[in-house]
C-alpha cells in the first residue's frame, strides 16, 4: 500500500534527490564566501585529503584529529600574522580514484598547501596532480616512492619513517642481539610489499640471512599455515610486517602454535588497537617506533620529549590512545604551517621553505630537509619498543 | 511505421544534441576540478554502456568487470612504463588482449545460468585481482607500477590536462554510446533481446544464444578495458586498488540505477553515482562534523533503496515513465475539455 503510494510521487522522490545533489554543489560555496567575509584578514587556505573511511581509516582517523585540534589551537591564539587557517578536510575512503579527485578539488579551492594522505597508494594517486598544478603537497604515508626519485617529486614531501630506515632500524637491532637467522611474514598489500622488499635489502647490506618469507591476506584471521611454514625453518626470530588486524592475528596464531623465538613485528602496529586485538598474546612482541609511544620513558635530556609528551597530553585528553599515525600527521601540518608563516601566502615560497625545514623537532623525529630528502628523517627517529603487560617499554640495544 | 521513423529521427536528434553538449562544457566549466569529476564520469560511462549491452540486452549479469578495467589499465602501464611502447598501440593490445581473455573464459562461464553465471564472473574478478597482488615482477604487486605511466598525445599534443583529457575520454565515450546503440538496433541486438526476453524462446527460432552472448561479453570487456587504460594515462600511477571487487560492484551499481534498457542509462546512472559521492563529500561534513565516508554510505544505501523501490527499471526508464503519463494525462484532459 505504502509502496503503492510511494510509487505515484516517484517524481518527488527524484525531486528530492535531485534537490540533494543541487544542494551539495551550492551549499558548499555559500560556506566559504560566508566565512571570508568575516574575517578582516583573508584567511590562509589548506587542504588536508586522508583516508578517513575504508582499510586505511585506522591511520586516517587519529590523523583527523590531530590535525582539527592543531588548527583549532593556531586559530584560537589568533592564527598566523593575524589570518585565520581554513582547513578544507576530504575523505579518499582509502580508494586512490577519490584521493585523484579530492585533490583536485582542493587545489581548485586554491589552497596554499595539501597535507595527505595516510596511505602510500592514495598519496601516489594524488602526485601527478600536485607536479602539475606546483602544489605543495607533505604525505603522512610511509613508502619511499613518493618522494624519490626527488627528481620528479619536486612538490612532494612526507613525514612518516621511509620503510628502509625502519628495515634498517630492525637490523640493527637483529645484530645486537645476535639474532642473525631469521623468517619475515608480510601482509599482502603496499605496506608488507614494501617493507619485504626494504628489508631484504637492510638484512642483505648488515649479514642477516632471511631462511624464508610468507605472505598472507590483510583480512586474514588464521595464520596457521604460514606459521607452521615457518616453525619448519627454526629461524633465530620472525619479523612480521603488517597492520592491524591481520598483524593482531599473525601474533595470536604465533603464541597459538608455541614458537618461542622472538617475535617482531614493525611499525605498522603503532596503536592500541594492535593490542586491543592481540590481548596477552601482544605481550613480548618486540618493534621499531618513532618516540611518541614511549614518550614518558624517554631521558630527559632527549630534545623531542618535550614536544612528544605535550603532544600524547593533549590527544589522550580528547580521542583516546596516543599512536604515531597521528604523530605524522601532526608533523605533516606543522612543517606547513611553519613554512607558510616564513613565506607567507605563496604556494612556490612555502614549498622551498618546507625542502629547507632544519632542526624541526617533531613527532616522528628530527627533520632535517633538503634537495636531495624529502623526508629528513634520521636512524635516530626510532627506538624499538616492547609490549608488556598491554603497555610500550622501550629496549635498549 | 511512419511511429518508427520519427523515433529513429529523434534518438539521432537526442544523440547529436547531447554530442554538442558534452563537447561545449569545457567552454563553460573552467573548473578543473568539475572537469576532472566530468573526466571520471566519462571513463566510467565506457564501462557501464559495455556492461549495460550485456546486462540489459543478453540478460547476463557480470561482477567481474573491474577485472577488464584492470588489464586494460595493466596493459597500458606496464607496456608503456616498462617497455616504452607507444600508448596508443598500448591501449589496442590491452583491448584485444582482454577481449580475447572474455571469450576464451566466456567460452565455459556461459554455459552456467543466472546465480551460477554472476558467482563465475565475480570469481573471475578476484582471479585478475589476485594476479594484480602477486605478481610483483611484472605488476608491482600491491604497492602498484613502480615507474610513472607516461601522458597520452595526439602528434605532438601532450594530453596533460584535465581539458583536453576531457575531449578524448568523451569523443571515446560517444563513440562508444553510438557504436553500442547501432548493436542495440541491429539484427544482433534484436537477437540479444530476445535472449533477455526467454533464452528458450530465442533458441528455439534459431538464434544462436551462446554465441551472441560471447561476442557482446567479449564487446563489454574491450570496452571496459579501452576505459582502463584511459584511467591508467590520466591518473598516470595504478596499483591493484581500484581494480578490486568494490568498483565491479559500483558499476553493477551504476547501471542498475540508470537502467538498463537505454543508451542513456549508463550516463545518467555514472553520473548521479559519481556527482552524489562527491557532494556528499561536501556536505556530510558541514552538517556532521567529523563525518567520513561512512555516512555517506548511509545517504547512499538509501538513494539506492528508494529507486529500487519507485523507479525498479533506473533513473532513464522512470524518467520517460513520468513524461508518458503527463503526457496521457495531459491528452486526457485535452479530450475532456475538448468535449
Amino acid at each position: 500500500m505504502v509502496v503503492r503510494f510511494m510509487r505515484k510521487h516517484a517524481l518527488l522522490v527524484f525531486a528530492l534527490i535531485l534537490a540533494l545533489v543541487v544542494a551539495g554543489c551550492g551549499g558548499s560555496k555559500e560556506n566559504t564566501e560566508k566565512e571570508a567575509s568575516t574575517e578582516t584578514k583573508e584567511p590562509y587556505k589548506i587542504g588536508v585529503v586522508l583516508d578517513i573511511s575504508g582499510p586505511g581509516s585506522s591511520l586516517g582517523i587519529p590523523e583527523r584529529d590531530t590535525i582539527n585540534m592543531i588548527i583549532e589551537k593556531v586559530n584560537e591564539s589568533g592564527g598566523i600574522d593575524g589570518h585565520l587557517i581554513e582547513l578544507t578536510m576530504l575523505d579518499n575512503k582509502s580508494n586512490e580514484t577519490e584521493a585523484a579527485l579530492a585533490v583536485k578539488n582542493l587545489i581548485e579551492k586554491d589552497v596554499l598547501a595539501i597535507v595527505g594522505c595516510s596511505t602510500s597508494g592514495t598519496t601516489l594517486a594524488m602526485i601527478d596532480a600536485v607536479q602539475q598544478s606546483e602544489v605543495p603537497l607533505v604525505s603522512a604515508a610511509a613508502s619511499i616512492r613518493i618522494v624519490d626519485p626527488v627528481n620528479e617529486r619536486k612538490w612532494v614531501f612526507k613525514t612518516a619513517q621511509s620503510d628502509s630506515l625502519v628495515a634498517e632500524r630492525v637490523v640493527t637491532y637483529l645484530k645486537s642481539k645476535g639474532l642473525t637467522k631469521i623468517a619475515f611474514a608480510s601482509m599482502n598489500n603496499a605496506f608488507g610489499d614494501s617493507g619485504r622488499a626494504e628489508f631484504e635489502k637492510a638484512a642483505a647490506a648488515g649479514g642477516i640471512t632471511i631462511l624464508g618469507t610468507e605472505k598472507f591476506e590483510v583480512n586474514d584471521t588464521i595464520m596457521t599455515s604460514q606459521i607452521t611454514n615457518i616453525k619448519k625453518l627454526n629461524p633465530d626470530a620472525v619479523i612480521a610486517w603488517a597492520i592491524p588486524p591481520s598483524a593482531s592475528s599473525f601474533t595470536t596464531s604465533y603464541r597459538a602454535l608455541g614458537l618461542t623465538q622472538p617475535l617482531i613485528h614493525s611499525h605498522g602496529i603503532g596503536n592500541k588497537t594492535f593490542i586491543d586485538l592481540a590481548g596477552k598474546d601482544a605481550d613480548g612482541v618486540v618493534f621499531p617506533v618513532g618516540k611518541l609511544l614511549a614518550a614518558e620513558g624517554l631521558p630527559d635530556d632527549d630534545p623531542q620529549k618535550q614536544v612528544l609528551v605535550q603532544y600524547a597530553t593533549d590527544f589522550e585528553a580528547r580521542f583516546g590512545p596516543r599512536n604515531t599515525f597521528g604523530g605524522h600527521a601532526w608533523d605533516a601540518i606543522n612543517i606547513v604551517l611553519d613554512a607558510l608563516e616564513k613565506a607567507g601566502p605563496d604556494r612556490a615560497k612555502i614549498r622551498d621553505e618546507i625542502e629547507k625545514t632544519q632542526n624541526f623537532v617533531g613527532i616522528s623525529g628530527i627533520f632535517n630537509m633538503s634537495a636531495e630528502d624529502h623526508n629528513g628523517l634520521g636512524l635516530d627517529s626510532m627506538i624499538m619498543v616492547e609490549i608488556k603487560d598491554g603497555q610500550w617499554v622501550p629496549v635498549i640495544d | 511505421m511512419k511511429d518508427l521513423t520519427k523515433r529513429k529521427r529523434l534518438r539521432h536528434s537526442l544523440i547529436i544534441i547531447f554530442s554538442a553538449i558534452i563537447l561545449l562544457l569545457p567552454f563553460i566549466i573552467t573548473n578543473n576540478y568539475y572537469l576532472s569529476v566530468l573526466v571520471i564520469i566519462g571513463i566510467h560511462t565506457i564501462v557501464v554502456v559495455g556492461l549495460c549491452l550485456l546486462m540489459g540486452y543478453a540478460g547476463q549479469i557480470s561482477l567481474g568487470h573491474a577485472a577488464f578495467y584492470g588489464l586494460g589499465a595493466y596493459t597500458s602501464g606496464i607496456l608503456t612504463s616498462t617497455y616504452n611502447v607507444s600508448p596508443w598501440i598500448a591501449m589496442l593490445a590491452g583491448a584485444v588482449g582482454t577481449g580475447a581473455v572474455a571469450y576464451i573464459i566466456g567460452k565455459p562461464i556461459f554455459r552456467l545460468k543466472e546465480h551460477y553465471l554472476a558467482l563465475a564472473t565475480l570469481g573471475l574478478g578476484l582471479i585478475v585481482h589476485v594476479i594484480l597482488m602477486e605478481e610483483v615482477e611484472l605488476t608491482g604487486g600491491p604497492s602498484g607500477l613502480t615507474k610513472s605511466i607516461p601522458y597520452l598525445s595526439i602528434g605532438k599534443l601532450v594530453l596533460n590536462s584535465d581539458f583536453k583529457y576531457y575531449f578524448l575520454v568523451w569523443i571515446v565515450a560517444l563513440l562508444a554510446i553510438i557504436l553500442a546503440n547501432n548493436v542495440v538496433h541491429s539484427r544482433i541486438g534484436r537477437a540479444l533481446r530476445s535472449i533477455h526476453g526467454s533464452e528458450f524462446a530465442a533458441q528455439s527460432l534459431g538464434v544462436d544464444t551462446g554465441k551472441h552472448k560471447l561476442q557482446v561479453f567479449a564487446l563489454s570487456a574491450m570496452y571496459a578495458s579501452i576505459a582502463g587504460s584511459l584511467y591508467a594515462h590520466y591518473i598516470t600511477f595504478i596499483s591493484p586498488n581500484p581494480f578490486g571487487l568494490m568498483t565491479s560492484i559500483q558499476f553493477v551499481v551504476m547501471a542498475v540505477v540508470g537502467g538498463l534498457s537505454s543508451i542513456w542509462g549508463p550516463i545518467l546512472g555514472v553520473s548521479v553515482i559519481t556527482v552524489l559521492t562527491e557532494a556528499l563529500k561536501e556536505v556530510i561534513p558541514k552538517i556532521i562534523p567529523q563525518a567520513g565516508g561512512e555516512y555517506e554510505i548511509v545517504v547512499f544505501g538509501f538513494i539506492l533503496v528508494m529507486i529500487m523501490i519507485f523507479l525498479p527499471e533506473g533513473l532513464t526508464a522512470g524518467v520517460v515513465n513520468l513524461y508518458e503519463r503527463w503526457r496521457y494525462r495531459k491528452e486526457r484532459t485535452d479530450e475532456t475539455s475538448g468535449n
